[in-house]
């Protein structure tokens, strides 16, 4: 049993990992560590069930924490800053800087 | 059983992320990948039951450094330029080759995981053990050794992490001000 739901979620993972390899813009990359973050969280208190140390799900709930907080961030920062991948917000700023 | 399961895939993954990162030419993608990185490795912390270590992984590495790069990287400029290698990567290859050799062969002197005759298990662990409720007070014999007996190396490595965030801080916040004024200046000049 625990077996198959650690397979399970280390496949999600590699799926999540293939995502954020190949994904074309940056919102599939954000979603896919976003994704990866959740993984981790789930593998972390299937380990802990399966090994008794159940002090482990507290690191778990942390995590859970950290990948929200740190998505936000990066989103805030993707939404404020320009990342060279856009070209529409790139050519608003070539616009700015001509004016 | 798991645990072998668990260890193969993330180090798998590791060494994916890893060559994939070297090789990829997008920054932004870069960052996120070290966040992926970061987040393996507090896993594989915490399958070695080092969850301290492996939250500190996860709170610095997945969490403030992919923040801080991101932000130096919408403060910077693309400057990047694919531009051929201009040298051969033989010697480079060959001194690395050669680095990762000997580090492997230092390895092998290294004692097995949870080995209870370890140096380290056997050195002065014995003594925190035993003593470290009867000398600091402290229940916990991780928070003992840190604000205790090495009180004055945290106090120092407090100072160094208090100093470093400060001048993020002034790099950072400076820069946004200044752009603040000038997009103000320019808004005067155009009225």
């Amino acid at each position: 049993m625990y077996i198959a739901v650690t397979i399970a979620i280390l496949v999600t993972m590699g799926l999540a990992l293939a995502r954020a390899l190949m994904g074309p813009t940056v919102y599939d990359r954000i979603a896919a560590v976003n994704m990866f973050g959740t993984k981790t969280v789930l593998l972390i208190a299937v380990f802990a069930l399966f090994s008794g140390r159940t002090d482990l799900l507290d690191i778990a709930l942390v995590y859970a924490l950290i990948n929200f907080i740190g998505v936000i961030a990066v989103l805030r920062l993707v939404e404020h800053g320009d990342f060279h991948s856009n070209p529409e917000s790139r050519a608003k700023q070539d616009k700015q800087g001509s004016e | 059983m798991i645990d072998i399961l668990i260890n193969v895939t993330l180090l798998a993954f590791l060494a994916t992320t890893a060559v994939a990162m070297a090789r990829m030419t997008n920054l932004f993608a870069i960052i996120m990948l070290f966040g992926i990185f970061s987040l393996l490795s507090a896993g594989l912390f915490v399958v070695m039951d080092a969850a301290d270590v492996a939250f500190t992984e996860a709170a610095v590495g997945a969490g403030i450094s992919t923040v801080l790069m991101l932000a130096t990287l919408a403060l910077t400029k693309d400057h990047q330029e694919k531009r051929p290698l201009g040298h051969r990567p033989w010697l480079p290859l060959g001194v690395v080759t050669i680095t990762g050799a000997a580090l492997v062969y230092g390895t092998m002197d290294i004692s097995s995981f949870g080995d209870p005759l370890a140096p380290p298990q056997t050195h002065v662990a014995p003594y925190y053990i035993e003593q470290s409720m009867a000398d600091t007070g402290v229940p916990n014999m991780v928070t003992a050794v840190l604000a205790s007996y090495r009180g004055f190396d945290t106090l120092g490595e407090v100072a160094v992490v208090f100093t470093a965030g400060v001048a993020v801080l002034i790099l950072l916040g400076g820069r946004r001000k200044k752009q603040r004024l000038e997009i103000e200046e320019g808004g005067n000049r155009d009225a």
